[in-house]
């Protein structure tokens, strides 16, 4: 028998950004010409790199932001359908972050503050369109829904983090974060 | 008499004292009804103590109230065994007839409804505290005349006696609840025996304290103690005879004294032998701390009584009075001059880790009830940094007896390692609920047999921070070598649910933890969430795993004994009632923390959508409308 | 120093002063146990159990637990170092941390603790607690969000500053807080000064002056430097 050598599986990898500001996907961006070797070996599934709208079956998926609304947690649920593992992306993912600066409030009080009485901004009520996704009473980090496997905290992580949590993810090694590539700021 | 008056009159009785400060925040506040900034500030200024630790202290005990309270102020005990006696419903039924929601306090400032911690009446209930007396017994048609009593303004004073009667419901005695005690035999077998039998002096360090009669009388009450093997019955056992000499033996500074405290907090839920012994047996109780007294070489005695057992206060006083008249207590104790020891009743106010004996000596100096950091432990510096022995209820009547009757006597009773009796308190599935004294060594099932229990499941010893026991554990002994306990003893039939009794206790430790410490704090509210969360059918395997580690690391790294033990209840039925967790586990996938589609009940109710976009799809169809 | 005064710290021989604790003798050495709740300047306050180290096979606070001769104590091994992260997920979830808008960030021994243990998530399902900010005082800026309840402000205000600002009161989770020594609880009404030692002593972003946030670029400050297990000192910022 003398098939030839299948090529290297790349992995496949899939990313969203749910609460959150995009920041840690522009982190990301900032691993700079290391993005060249890094296609060599995976792939992007879903993502706003690709604008695939659905994830399919992957190897990796990752997540920035954390759950305000019911289209974040069908997003979420989604990706951890279709991905083996899961990593948590920057501080909203982790502990919800900026989002969940709204959770002291009612969110009823928020609704009617934002379309209701606040002058200039009260012009049709509050959406109801179906369309429009609901927002939850509260914001949660993705951890309060689904299992995540790995955590990548920063606001946002910087790039050599992300870089160094995908070279130990393709090497088989477990993630670690040393002194500077660690932290929530 | 204008606030302030009312205030100062306080203060005044109190001698301006910071350290009697709960005593002073229960008086006036039985006065004014609650302790307004204001109230606060003028305590703070008549003491002389920083306003911050006036208002830290009454912020601590539940009892107090710094925001306007009820006029009428009902509280459910809501241990699990007023649970099984249907308390639930009866709340509710109270406050529909109120128009109240539990906790708050209804417009008019007429009344509030609430839960608060075990009262003590596991036998008789349900049972409530209104305005801090204690109801027992409660039915709906009680329920029914006391929201019509609340709603004309009835004083509490007028309503039907028979509603605050409490039982003692003594169902078995041995030698303590054998009622024969004769006022001051105990001391003056304690004083005769002296001059016959005055041993081991010469470990004596300093007996200038000891009464005058010399230091022969109080080692030969020692001596006895030791013969007797008698040890602690609050639970965890350890040497009366050790802690008595260790506080006998610690140095005394100038304008110290030795202190003898009697623990009478019965917090533990299921607990309810205090009450009956300070009820009916008081004088045993207070001759038994005059003995220790007598024989550490203390002069001033405290008795710290539960909140919950306000309506013993005076009797207690009564009884308090009657023997410094007979020459038991006061200046010149038994016609001996100079042989003077006294004791006063301090109440606590609704804070279960008071029981803990530094937690207790704080509360006694005017402070929130943490338990201190030890050592130095209280015997050498307890009550004011004075030496201290802090023993239970039953400790003292127990000592009593072995000052009258002498310590081989008492030794011979029970089993070699645990002498004497052991006061159990009943309730739960029983048929005669109530106080059974035995000797120790006595099986489970022989108390099963002796109270009426039948079909039994399992039985909560000596209260959720003890040990749960099931049914091939029940020929196992009360005793300190086999299953210790303080005294509780709950009975569950095979119709009970143990993981609703597992999660009554976690709710009971998250509402009594002190806070101090960051295992317990956080960890009591981590368990009970985790509880809830299963009770409400979103669990799974993963949140079990949870628990188990929030136990291991609880029990290790807490502070005090609370958060050591706080996740017994849970680990004891994890292993022996495990069904009772795994019926109720949603699925064996990661489960939310939360329930999603109550999580957009807000939204929907602000927008009044209810399309399927407005939900989320049930977990699995046989579950969608569980 | 008698010689014969040294007990095992991880294996290594520490020398102690009779009525060291073991985190003292360990601070004197230059080791470092972790801990948020102790400060060298200060008697031991025991609540946070970070510190929280095994003596002879027993777990025990290193702060309160005074060093004995002989005795053998673990400190970080993988055993206490996985409890002391739950611990910090604890406080993670308990209050309301969010490094990105702290002025504390980077100076904080919370999150400094928290790097060192390899803490990268809360865990725990997040509380989100409803916790006060005072900003009533013209100099200094409280925010309870953010309080470990250390005690080490009560302390300060008491021991060094004489003032007795503030108290550690109330109950549980939710009652346990800090109180302020005025009848309107706010620290405007007290006589609490920039220049208190207790306005310095905060290990987290509570007690915070005012005009000066992000005054040290990110890259600079305390524990960008250096990790906090190699600043090991008995001297106090």
């Amino acid at each position: 028998m003398n098939a030839p050598a299948p090529a290297v599986k790349k992995l496949r990898v899939a990313t969203t950004s749910l609460a959150g500001c995009f920041g840690c996907h522009m982190s990301f961006l900032d691993i700079d010409e290391r993005i060249i070797p890094l296609l060599d070996l995976i792939e992007f599934d879903r993502s706003p790199l690709t604008d695939i709208k659905h994830c399919g079956p992957c190897d990796l998926g990752i997540i920035e932001g954390g759950l305000c609304n019911a289209e974040n947690v069908h997003v979420l649920r989604e990706f951890r359908k279709n991905c083996k593992f899961l990593v948590a992306m920057g501080a909203c993912a982790i502990n919800g972050g900026l989002p969940a600066q709204r959770n002291h409030l009612d969110l009823r009080d928020v609704l009617e503050e934002v379309y209701q009485t606040e002058a200039g901004l009260s012009h049709g009520g509050i959406p109801n369109d179906p369309e429009l996704p609901l927002p939850l009473n509260q914001v949660h980090p993705i951890h309060e829904v689904v299992k995540i496997d790995y955590f990548l905290p920063g606001c946002p992580p910087p790039a050599d983090a992300i870089w160094k949590l995908l070279t130990d993810l393709l090497a088989g090694r477990t993630p670690s974060l040393g002194h500077g590539l660690m932290h929530y700021d | 008499m204008s606030d302030n008056r009312i205030i100062d009159a306080v203060l005044e009785r109190h001698g301006r004292d910071g350290t009697r400060l709960v005593q002073i925040l229960r008086e006036i506040q039985e006065q004014l009804n609650w302790l307004s900034p204001a109230t606060l500030t003028h305590i703070a200024e008549g003491i002389g103590w920083p306003r911050a630790q006036v208002s830290g202290t009454a912020a601590f005990y539940s009892f107090f109230h710094t925001r306007p309270r009820g006029r009428y102020c009902v509280l459910w005990s809501d241990n699990i065994t007023d649970r099984m006696l249907g308390n639930t419903d009866l709340m509710d039924a109270m406050c529909k007839k109120l128009w109240l929601e539990p906790g708050r306090v209804s417009e008019d400032g007429l009344v509030s409804v609430n839960t608060t911690s075990c009262t003590g009446m596991c036998d008789q209930g349900p049972a409530l505290l209104v305005n801090y007396r204690a109801v027992t017994g409660m039915t709906l048609q009680r329920v029914d005349e006391m929201a019509e009593l609340i709603r004309t303004e009835t004083p509490v004073a007028d309503w039907p006696a028979e509603w605050f009667a409490v039982q003692d419901n003594v169902r078995r005695a041995e030698i303590l609840l054998a009622g024969n005690f004769a006022p001051g035999s105990a001391l003056r077998a304690a004083h005769e025996r002296a001059e016959v039998d005055g041993l081991s002096a010469s470990n004596n360090r300093s007996f200038r304290e000891s009464l005058p009669h010399g230091i022969a009388g109080p080692m030969a009450m020692l001596d006895e103690i030791q013969r007797s093997k008698l040890r602690g019955r609050g639970g965890a056992g350890f040497s009366t005879r050790f802690k008595w000499e260790a506080c006998r033996n610690a140095p005394l500074r100038a304008d110290q004294e030795r202190i003898v405290v009697c623990n009478a907090d019965e917090g533990e839920p299921g607990t309810f032998k205090d009450r009956v012994l300070l009820t009916s047996y008081a004088d045993l109780v207070f001759e038994g701390m005059t003995v220790a007294a007598y024989a550490v070489g203390a002069t001033r005695g405290f008795l710290y009584l539960r909140g919950e057992y306000r309506y013993l206060l005076e009797p207690l006083e009564a009884v308090l009075a009657r023997r410094r008249a007979a020459g038991l207590l006061g200046k010149s104790i038994l016609d001996i001059p100079g042989a003077r020891f006294d004791i006063e009743i301090h109440l606590g106010a609704g804070a279960y880790v008071c029981g803990e004996e530094s937690a207790l000596i704080e509360s006694l100096e005017g402070k929130p009830g943490r338990p201190r950091v030890r050592p130095p432990f209280p015997v050498t510096n307890g009550y004011l940094d004075q030496p201290t022995i802090v023993n239970n209820v039953e400790t003292f009547a127990s000592a009593a007896l072995v000052a009258l009757h002498g310590g081989d006597w008492f030794a011979a009773i029970g089993t070699k390692q645990s002498t004497g009796t052991k006061i159990l308190s009943v309730s739960g599935d029983v048929a005669r609920p109530g106080i059974y004294e035995y000797a120790y060594g006595v099986t489970v099932r022989q108390v099963l047999a002796d109270c009426g229990a039948t079909d039994t499941l399992a039985v909560q010893i000596s209260g959720p921070s003890g040990m749960c026991l099931a049914e091939d554990e029940f020929d196992r002994k009360i005793a300190f070598e086999d299953v210790p306990t303080a005294g509780a003893f709950m009975v569950f039939n095979t119709r009970r649910d143990m993981f609703e009794v597992a999660r009554n206790f976690s709710h009971f430790f998250a509402h009594e933890s002190c806070g101090f410490c960051t295992p317990c704090r956080v960890g009591t509210t981590l368990v009970r969430n985790i509880m809830d969360k299963i009770a409400n059918k979103h669990g799974s395997p993963y949140d079990i795993n949870e628990l188990f580690k929030l136990h291991r690391l609880m029990q290790g790294a807490s502070h005090c004994g609370l958060g050591n033990t706080a996740c017994n209840p849970v680990f004891d039925t994890l292993n022996k009632f495990r069904p009772a967790y795994e019926h109720r586990l949603l699925s064996l996938d990661y489960e939310p923390a939360f329930d999603l589609d109550a999580a957009l009940s807000e939204a929907r109710q602000m927008t009044g959508r209810d399309d399927a976009g407005a939900h989320f799809a049930a977990h699995s169809p046989d579950e969608a409308k569980a | 120093m008698n010689e014969t005064n040294t007990f095992l710290l991880d294996g290594e021989e520490i020398p102690f002063t009779p009525g060291q604790s073991i985190i003292q003798a360990a601070t004197e050495h230059g080791i470092y146990i972790p801990h948020l709740c102790w400060h060298p300047e200060f008697k031991a306050h025991g609540s946070c159990k970070i510190c929280t180290v095994k003596v002879n096979g027993r777990f025990g606070s290193s702060c309160t637990m005074a060093a004995q001769a002989g005795m053998n104590v673990e400190n970080r091994t993988s055993e206490l170092d996985d409890k002391r992260r739950t611990l910090l997920q604890m406080y993670f979830v308990e209050g309301n941390h969010f490094c990105p808008s702290c002025e504390k960030s980077g100076n904080c021994s919370l999150q400094a603790t928290a790097y060192e243990l390899k803490m990268v998530s809360p865990h725990f399902d997040m509380f989100y607690p409803d916790r006060a900010v005072d900003a009533s005082h013209p100099d200094i800026l409280l925010d309870f969000n953010r309080c470990i309840m250390c005690s080490l402000c009560v302390t300060a205000s008491r021991e060094v500053d004489g003032k007795n600002v503030f108290s550690m009161g109330g109950r549980g989770l939710l009652g346990r807080r800090i109180h302020i020594s005025s009848e309107s609880g706010k620290l405007a009404d007290t006589d609490f000064a920039l220049t208190d030692r207790a306005a310095s002593i905060c290990p987290v972003g509570v007690i915070l002056p005012k005009r000066k946030g992000f005054a040290v670029p990110i890259g600079e400050r305390k524990y960008d430097k250096l990790p906090i297990n190699l600043q090991v000192s008995e001297e106090t910022p």
